[in-house]
């Protein structure tokens, strides 16, 4: 009995389907390996990055001076837009996605995802958004210059008057970007409620699967909203209809209903993975288990129903009514429940514990504080005196950046950094990874903060020019920015020069405790041998308690 | 150097595991595909949620609703909704009918439904050649032509989805009593449509009486 499945595999372990290439060359291939497509994911996705971090030098570069003296205002507008829009629907989207794929089938104990085919067409549409979205350059007019919003009345303007235009491209590229998270949403959601390992209860998940299932709901629920709204923003655009029209008849204030319906709940989808990332990497680093494991996880769910009825907060300035206006601040002070119930848990699991400072805990205690710091800025804008103060100033443009560069790249540089051997089977360069982190860490503080105390004394994002009086943070910004732009390149050669040459990473470097952690680095083709039988919590650090009953069968050789 | 090392004596025996082990072995487990389809449609049922919502919030904000000029029919698209809501019984006749291993049954059912639903697609456009305004006219316009539109496109789907099982269930041996998700499949993506049918009936037909 106990050896049919591993008779059920039998036949060319090494690969997916016969004939399928097994060298480097597998990750140019329609694979279906949830593993090849979660480095794809990863991948493709970090090329954006330094695409939207090009944009991000050119603003920054315009920045420095007051006077809009390097670029043309249209292009200005376009950069920010395409900054943006590529940073997130790009990057950070794609990037989560692919650590996801990678990690939640084996973190449950399965041999890959519900749907490996849907899997696929799901990564293979995220080329296609790059190139749509990139080939508005060459279009009469331009890439769209209406900010990542597309807020109508502006996104309707159309200037050129032809049918191929920039906002067209970035609407039909965000469309595509859609349909292809709601069918990884549905391959998420399947994955972990059907193929959990016998013996994986819910509470015996990581919490980075709890997160993950967390974001994934909300792409479900939140998406739908979003392609509403584009599918008539779009209609408005190209055959005349009128919903986003004051003019007759119809509004554009529910354009930004539908927008941030979607659009708040995203930046959770965005920040619950990388959540998950800090539980799970804290533990490890400090050897303590996760502090009240299952009220982190179940917060999660929370912070997912709560993210559905905020949205308004981005609204407070759009001729939102004072009730509306009250019920949503309070909705969204709400939220600091839960994520304050997170920040207590990792506190409280670093503390006192011993602490291993290499990279990836660096990036992830690094990441937990500059949240700590854009949550304070977030409770801030929250409150509806404060927001109308500062709404639409670089205040904004510093709060968001602290929690997507400031947290979000942290985590998901921590990420790639702890679970790198395990991909690769290679052990990165700790040297330059310290120096990619102090590059970053300084790089961050130097660009984002000055960013506050500018945005209060008024200076308006979105603007090539400014008042000379707002120049003094302006330049240390553009600094610091290209600090950042800078601390790619050791992080680059890093991967590079370790996936090639790196020492060979044993199967568990760091000592964790985790079902990836007890099969080979990389794993092989359908990860599992045999499926574990979990016997125990996550994070049993310290404890000294079997994870699996099973340990010996789970691999041909095992180490 | 590993903290979770266990012997098999463990309470949690493989014998008592394996049928599931085996059940996941498989890549495309049935029952994934139906837990799948449902999922999607949770989602897809909140699009159209974005447009109902629309609707109702334009019609609010107007002092005549529907405008001037832009009535809507009544006749036909009631008759069009006698088809539709028969059709999803009719289709569930071919879903017994291979539960008992009656593939002919359920080829003749399937047969009707795909009938009854293109039925349904020609009363829709005849109404749209007949009703004197376009998608641009005004705003309810708009709405009515986005949202039945929209409709119809899934109507059209669906369509394709029962050919596609009436194409291979010619193999002989393709569906049988034990295997029939994609029929399956197709029956509940057409309950969806219809129940889609329903709201937007009522909100855009029943609702204008009032
Ligand atoms: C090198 C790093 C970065 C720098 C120097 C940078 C700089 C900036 C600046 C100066 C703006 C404001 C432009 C304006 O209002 O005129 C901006 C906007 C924005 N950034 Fe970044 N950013 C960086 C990284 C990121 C990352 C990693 C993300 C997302 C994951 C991101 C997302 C955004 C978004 C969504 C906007 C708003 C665009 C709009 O107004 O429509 N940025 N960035």
């Amino acid at each position: 009995m106990a050896n049919i499945p591993v008779e059920a595999l039998s036949g060319n372990r090494a690969q997916p389907y016969p004939g399928a290439p097994d060298n480097w060359k597998r990750f140019f291939s329609f694979s279906t390996d949830h593993k090849v497509i979660g480095i794809q994911y990863i991948v493709t996705s970090f090329v954006f990055f330094l695409v939207g971090g090009l944009f991000a030098m050119i603003i920054r570069g315009e920045l420095i001076t007051p006077e809009a003296n390097l670029v043309d205002r249209t292009l200005y507008n376009a950069m920010f837009t395409m900054h943006g829009s590529v940073m997130l629907f790009l990057w950070s989207f794609p990037v989560l996605v692919g650590l996801a794929n990678y990690l939640v089938p084996l973190m449950i104990g399965a041999r890959d995802m519900a749907f490996p085919r849907l899997n696929a067409a799901a990564f293979w549409m995220v080329p296609v958004v790059g190139i749509l979205m990139m080939s508005s350059f060459f279009v009469p007019g331009g890439p769209s210059q209406s900010g990542w919003w597309a807020y109508p009345p502006v996104s309707l303007q159309n200037p050129t008057g032809t049918l191929i235009n920039g906002q067209v491209l970035w609407l039909l590229a965000v469309a595509i970007s859609g349909v292809s998270s709601i069918m990884g949403a549905v391959n998420f959601v399947s994955t972990i409620f059907k193929l959990r390992a016998p013996g994986m209860t819910f509470f015996k998940m990581p919490v980075f699967v709890w997160t993950v299932l967390a974001a994934q709901i909300i792409q479900l629920f939140g998406l739908p909203a979003l392609t509403a709204g584009a599918v008539m923003l779009l209609l408005d655009i190209t055959t005349g209809t009128s919903f986003f029209r004051p003019e007759s008849g119809g509004n554009p204030v529910l354009y930004q209903h539908f927008f941030w319906f979607y659009s708040h709940p995203a930046v959770y989808v965005l920040a619950l993975p990388v959540f998950g990332v800090f539980s799970e990497i804290l533990p490890v680093y400090a050897r303590k288990p996760l502090f009240g494991y299952r009220v982190v996880a179940v917060s999660s769910l929370i912070i997912t129903g709560l993210s559905a009825i905020v949205w308004v907060h981005h609204m407070y300035a759009s001729g939102t009514p004072g009730w509306m206006r009250m019920l949503f601040m309070f909705t969204t002070m709400s939220i600091s429940v839960p994520t304050g119930i997170k920040i207590f848990a990792w506190t409280a699991t670093i503390f006192g514990g011993k602490l291993r400072l290499d990279t990836p805990m660096l990036f992830a205690l690094a990441g937990v504080v500059n949240f700590v710091f854009a949550g304070i800025t977030g409770i801030m804008l929250g409150s509806v005196p404060v927001d109308i103060h500062v709404n639409n100033t670089y205040f904004v443009v510093g709060h968001f950046h602290y929690v997507v560069y400031g947290t979000i790249v942290f985590g998901i540089y921590a990420a790639i950094y702890h679970w790198f051997p395990k991909m690769t089977g290679r052990m990165y360069y700790e040297g330059l990874g310290k120096v990619h982190f102090w590059l970053t860490w300084i790089g961050t503080t130097l660009n984002f903060l000055p960013m506050h105390p500018v945005g209060l004394m008024g200076m308006p994002r979105r603007v090539a020019s400014y008042d000379p009086e707002f120049a003094f943070w302006n330049v240390l910004a553009s600094l610091g920015g290209f600090l950042l732009g800078l601390s790619t390149l050791p992080f680059i050669l890093n991967m590079v020069s370790s996936w090639i040459q790196g020492e060979q990473a044993s199967h568990n470097p760091w000592r964790a405790i985790g079902l990836e952690w007890l099969i080979a680095s990389p794993p092989p083709v359908e990860n599992f041998e045999q499926l574990p039988i979990v016997v125990s919590e996550p994070y049993g650090y310290g404890k000294d308690e079997p994870l699996v009953s099973n340990l010996a069968e789970l691999s041909e050789s095992p180490e | 150097m590993q903290g979770s090392i266990a012997d098999s004596s463990q309470p949690i025996t493989e014998a008592t595991i394996a049928p599931t082990a085996i059940a996941h072995a498989h890549e495309a487990h049935p029952d994934f595909r139906v837990w799948g389809l449902l999922t999607f449609l949770i989602s897809e049922s909140l699009m159209f949620g974005g447009l109902f919502v629309t609707y109702l919030f334009l019609r609010g904000e107007a002092a005549v609703w529907p405008p001037e000029g832009t009535e809507v029919e009544l006749l036909l698209p009631t008759i069009n909704t006698i088809i539709l809501v028969s059709s999803s019984f009719v289709i569930h006749l071919g879903d017994t009918a291979i539960k008992k291993n009656d593939l002919a049954g359920m080829r003749r059912w399937y047969w009707v439904t795909a009938l009854m639903g293109a039925t349904f697609l020609g009363g829709q456009a005849y109404e749209y050649y007949t009703l004197g305004y376009g998608l641009t006219t005004n705003i309810f316009s708009n709405c009515f032509y986005v949202m039945t539109g929209f409709h119809g496109l899934h109507v059209f789907i669906g369509l394709l989805l029962i050919l596609g099982v009436l194409w291979r269930s010619r193999r002989s041996g393709h569906y049988g009593s034990h295997h029939h998700v994609g029929i399956e499949m197709a029956e509940i993506y057409w309950h969806f449509v219809d129940i889609i049918w329903i709201v937007l009936f009522s909100l855009i037909y029943i609702l204008t009486l009032f």
